[in-house]
């Protein structure tokens, strides 16, 4: 518990020392209006990994994301353009509910059918991908398509703060109400940590990947329609290879890849650092195609401490100079 | 070493172990090779009928350009799969080597080395990768998600928004070319790569031990198997593969951009489980990985000359993927765990 | 567990990450509106600890705990549950004597209460104090029941066995000779200090120990397998440098891991491959080649071990937990060692399995061989043994001759006691 809580600490810090060494270099970076705009740019990327932190925890992964984004937001900008005078809330609903049965159908196969998850979400990756063109016919949904309403939701302010920054805190209070206090949030990791043994103690295993699946992709649905309304454009290609984007600040966050731990804070953290360095590179006039190589480097490292602070040195059988509390006299 | 006699005494035991089973035809026809025959048999047959050009010899050898280069992706990935690891970044590998060789082309270097650029900058991250995964212990579907990142940020860098272009008719040969005038030379450097990889991995010493490493992989380095040393090697021959097809698939389009090989790294997984080969390791053939990647190819061969758009292609890919892996689990009747 | 019967495993059902509290009530959190009533837990598990008078911190997580403490986790767990039957399989195999002595007061308590036990055990010591009844099964069938003021421990032994057995084990007439493995100064910043033996040609060496007490981690040590070992390892006078397992192999040492079916065998390959495994270099480079040869090797051990198998390329998952053994045992001697270090080689196989590798550790030193036997039986190293070794925390405590060990000076040794030596 301590060496977790230590490591988010670790991030957090880290975070603020960018922020802070960016600001020194370009002051304009941490002014409130360029602060705000980091966190709306970060918003999307929190939820993905929240949903995906749920997901890892279980020893699994959802490659596919991207895609079911990419789907509901077209569906989203489909419905909406052809359907002007559609209530929002519909069409939000919509998307979030099209990314439900896409992400069941990713359940079903890897809870019922226990295939493993990163070739069934290879696979849906593909064919998601693909229902993109297939529904849109190629073409793309322009802002002048799209209605006002839609279009503006994402960036309309409510008590000086975006829609999208309390869409996102509302998705990071869920994930950790989720994670920590409900039956379900708590069998994922017990899932995680001993599949054979979760089984034994009677946890429905089945259902509860069904339904974190099911989770991944409906966030997704949602983000695809926040995608989509924030850069007023629906397109086939659209977040083509976000999926590793979310799984590296997962990464970031201490989400282990073995399963079983792994926390809120950390995902919204490790999003929040990959969000900084997306939007600092331009701030200090470096070139975005450095964004990529620096991305990847961040995760090596995270990788790095990540694995070093949970390697176990061999049993302590020798007997320690100091007292260990810990263990007991039983 | 025992003589050969005493290997021949007469047994002892009370109890006879045949040599192997008899012939059952069951069994052979239940394999995952056999039924991928069918398919790609079915696909041929479907295609076939329904494309009047598909079954046309210079067709088909044109077909097989989509995919040589791939493939050969998808040959040291069976081996990594195999051995219960995975790289993500050999498509960001193919992209450096290919930037490495347009580097070393516009710095005037003879053509004859820019195979040997590509081979080497395929080898050395590779061997990045390898080291990572070996020597630090870490998972390798992480430190290649790391890598990809990486080395495709380094190839965007180098790039900007150019493309480099201008590369000499040597590898124009290669990549475009025919050996005496039929068969492809991508094809055929592809098939003997197959073989190649076919030999080690099932002929060999060294192919058992990666079919042990990915069986157990504790009881292999309790076997005396140094498990660390045969995970790196086949990193750096993930790598080397990968500098390879950028060699020939550089040559093919006669140009280097930042986008080259996009996606490739899911189509070669995509190639080997289809194959045959199980995630989970210790599983898998070359003839299985083959057979998917004929399939494959001639799916997307003939819908290319169906005029369908590429997009279909990956729906298609997809959903055989998905039925692959599926269609076993329903018919042996799936457990449901609740 | 519906039913009310609730089972304590032998290797715990227990989530690493998860707290002790969490660990309880795994499966089913009680909630309240919805929301988990984190206090209700810590709050019961603190109860049932202390109704236990066992004291354990609730917040810990689990994976930092010894194997006692999670057996009384799971005991706690099967508690809560308020289990009328409560099934225990083996719960020993891994406490110190102390810690036994605790479940066997845990027990007591359990009755008290009114939950019946079913006690899985086959040490005679154990079930004479615990129990009041006793049942017989042998090869999935039902022998014998009745209670146990009826029967002595022969009486047992022979319905477990099914025919009075006279020679549990059976003692090689083997004179051991020279020195033939020299260790000495073994270290390792965690495991073990300062480890010192010798082996004599012929020669069967015991070590014994409670669990946890090194053993294994010096033998995986000896073995190569452990990085950041120091010390120094002479055969046959030679001194070795010991890298990895393949260097160890090379010098002639064989290890037979305990976990037989996670380190010793590839359970989803054929027979013929397992059994090769480690001297692939010596059968040849180019394997289709030599078939011949491989199956050659793989038939000589196997008729040697009896291996009950109906072809080569049969997978070893498909043969019994004994069988499997002999295809381990069987790949340790392919590599034609000089010294074998069995590891339990007769944990968790039955009587009558274990008197025949007893004969079989003995045909090995008929053979040649010198061999470490790690055991945690004491009547198997008293029995087997030229000189019992014993190890307690990690360092080597007393070496006994043949004629000078007995249980009560062997077993105090193990549990760091100082005992009057001569």
């Amino acid at each position: 518990m301590k060496v977790l809580k230590q490591r988010e600490a670790q991030l957090a810090l880290s975070i603020a020392a960018l922020a802070l060494l960016v600001g020194w270099r370009a002051p304009v970076f941490l002014t409130a209006p360029s602060l705000a705009n980091l966190l709306t740019d970060s918003t999307l990327l929190v939820m993905l990994a929240l949903a995906q932190m749920l997901v890892i925890v279980t020893r699994g992964v959802d490659l596919s994301v991207a895609s079911t984004l990419a789907l509901c937001g077209m569906a989203a900008a489909l419905l909406a353009s052809r359907n002007p005078g559609l209530p929002l809330a519909f069409v939000m609903l919509a998307a979030t509910a099209l990314g439900l049965v896409l992400g069941l159908l990713n359940g079903w196969l890897v809870g019922y059918l226990e295939l493993p998850p990163i070739v069934v979400t290879l696979g849906t990756m593909s064919v998601y991908r693909g229902l993109v063109f297939v529904l849109s016919g190629g073409a793309w949904v322009n802002s002048h398509q799209m209605p006002a309403q839609f279009i503006a939701f994402p960036l309309e302010r409510l008590l000086g703060l975006t829609h999208l920054i309390w869409i996102a805190a509302a998705t990071a209070f869920g994930a950790w109400y989720v994670a920590r206090h409900s039956r379900f949030g708590r069998d994922l990791y017990t899932i995680g940590n001993e599949p054979s043994s979760a089984r034994y103690v009677g946890i429905p295993i089945a259902r509860r990947l069904l339904w974190t699946y099911g989770l991944s992709g409906a966030v997704a649905g949602l983000c695809g329609y926040l995608w989509v309304a924030r850069y007023a454009v629906a397109y086939t290609e659209i977040a083509y290879g976000f999926e590793f984007t979310v799984i590296a600040a997962c990464v970031i966050g201490g989400i282990s890849i073995a399963g079983g731990c792994g926390s809120v804070t950390g995902a919204v953290l490790g999003a929040l650092f990959l969000a900084v360095i997306g939007n600092a590179l331009p701030v200090v006039k470096v070139s975005p195609f450095w964004q990529s190589a620096l991305t990847g480097i961040v995760i090596l490292v995270a990788v790095l401490i990540n694995a070093r602070g949970g390697r176990s040195k061999g049993r302590q059988i020798l007997q320690l100079h100091l007292k260990n509390s810990a263990r007991s006299t039983a | 070493m025992n003589s050969a006699q005493t290997m021949t005494a007469p047994s002892t035991s009370r109890y006879t172990i045949l040599d192997r089973p008899g012939f059952r035809l069951g069994a052979l026809l239940g394999r995952w090779e056999s039924m991928l025959a069918l398919l790609l048999v079915a696909v041929f047959a479907v295609n076939g009928t329904l494309l009047p050009h598909f079954l046309d010899l210079d067709n088909l050898a044109d077909g097989t350009f989509n995919f040589s280069e791939k493939a050969l992706l998808a040959l040291p990935m069976a081996l990594l799969i195999i051995c219960r690891e995975i790289d993500i970044s050999v498509a960001g590998i193919l992209a450096l080597s290919s930037v490495a060789m347009g580097l070393a082309n516009g710095a005037g270097w003879p053509p004859d080395s820019l195979f040997l650029v590509a081979l080497l900058t395929g080898m050395a991250c590779g061997a990045l990768n390898g080291v990572l995964v070996t020597h630090f212990a870490l998972p390798s579907i992480v430190v290649t998600i790391g890598t990809v990142s990486v080395f495709r940020g380094l190839a965007s860098v180098v790039l900007g928004d150019q493309a480099f272009t201008g590369y000499p008719q040597l590898m124009a040969d290669w990549g475009q070319g025919y050996f005496f005038g039929v068969l492809p030379r991508e094809f055929t450097v592809l098939l003997l790569c197959a073989a190649l990889f076919a030999f080690v991995l099932h002929a060999t010493s060294w192919g058992r031990r990666i079919y042990a490493i990915g069986n157990n992989p504790v009881a292999a380095r309790f076997s005396g198997i140094a498990v660390d040393r045969y995970r790196f090697m086949l990193f750096v021959l993930a790598g080397a593969m990968a500098g390879l097809a950028a060699f020939l698939l550089t040559g093919r389009i006669g140009s280097t951009r930042p986008n080259i090989a996009m996606g490739w790294e899911l189509e070669a997984i995509t190639m080997v489980i289809l194959g045959g080969v199980s995630i989970s390791g210790g599983i898998g053939t070359i003839g299985g990985v083959m057979l998917a990647v004929l399939t494959l190819g001639a799916v997307t061969f003939g819908l290319s000359l169906a005029n369908v758009p590429g997009i279909y292609m990956t729906i298609a890919v997809g959903v055989l993927l998905l039925v692959a892996i599926a269609l076993p689990r329903l018919l042996r009747g799936r457990k449901v765990a609740k | 567990m519906r039913a009310g019967i609730t089972a304590v495993h032998q290797e715990t059902v227990m989530f690493d990450e998860l707290t002790v509290a969490e660990n309880i009530y795994v499966g089913r959190h009680p909630s309240r509106a919805g929301r988990i009533d984190w206090k209700l837990i810590e709050a019961e598990a603190e109860r049932l600890f202390a109704r236990l008078e066992v004291s354990l911190p609730v917040r810990a997580r689990v994976k930092d705990l010894s194997v006692a403490q999670r057996h009384f986790v799971e005991i706690a767990r099967a508690l809560s549950q308020e289990a009328s039957v409560v099934i225990m399989d083996e719960p020993t195999a891994s406490l110190s004597q102390h810690e036994i002595q605790e479940l066997y007061r845990i027990i007591g308590q359990l009755r008290a209460a009114g939950t019946a036990v079913i006690f899985i055990s086959h040490k005679f010591d154990e079930i004479f104090t615990v129990a009041d009844s006793y049942t017989v099964l042998r090869d999935g069938q039902f022998i014998a029941a009745g209670a146990l003021s009826d029967i002595d421990e022969a009486g047992l032994v022979s319905l477990m066995v099914g025919r009075a057995v006279q020679d549990a084990y059976p003692k090689a007439s083997v004179e051991p000779g020279e020195v033939l493995l020299e260790v000495e100064g073994l270290c390792h910043p965690t495991e073990f200090d300062q480890v010192s033996f010798q082996l004599r040609r012929g020669e069967i060496l015991g070590f014994y120990g409670l669990v946890g007490a090194g053993r294994s981690e010096v033998m995986q040590a000896l073995f190569g397998l452990t990085a950041n070992v120091s010390g120094s390892i002479r055969l046959e006078g030679k001194a070795l440098r010991i890298r990895g397992p393949q260097d160890a192999i090379h010098h002639g040492i064989a290890y037979v891991p305990e976990d037989r079916q996670h380190q010793g065998a590839h359970l989803s390959m054929p027979i013929l491959q397992n059994i090769t495994l480690p001297i692939l270099s010596r059968v040849g480079f180019l394997l289709r080649r030599r078939r011949t040869e491989e199956c050659a090797i793989a038939r000589h051990y196997s008729e040697q071990l009896e291996l009950k198998a109906s072809h080569l390329l049969q997978d070893v998952s498909e043969l019994s937990g004994g069988n499997q053994q002999k295809v381990v045992l069987g790949k340790w001697l392919a590599t034609q060692p000089k010294v074998i270090i069995l590891d339990e080689p007769t944990k968790g196989i039955d009587i009558g399995s274990k008197a025949a590798v007893h004969r079989f550790v003995s045909q090995l030193v008929e053979q040649g061989l010198s061999v470490i036997l790690v055991s945690s039986e004491l009547p198997e190293v008293l029995g087997l043994a030229d000189r019992v070794l014993v190890m307690h925390k990690g360092h080597v405590r007393q070496v006994f001759k043949r004629g000078e060990a007995t249980p009560e000076n062997v077993v105090a040794a193990a549990s760091g006691l100082e005992m009057e030596t001569e």
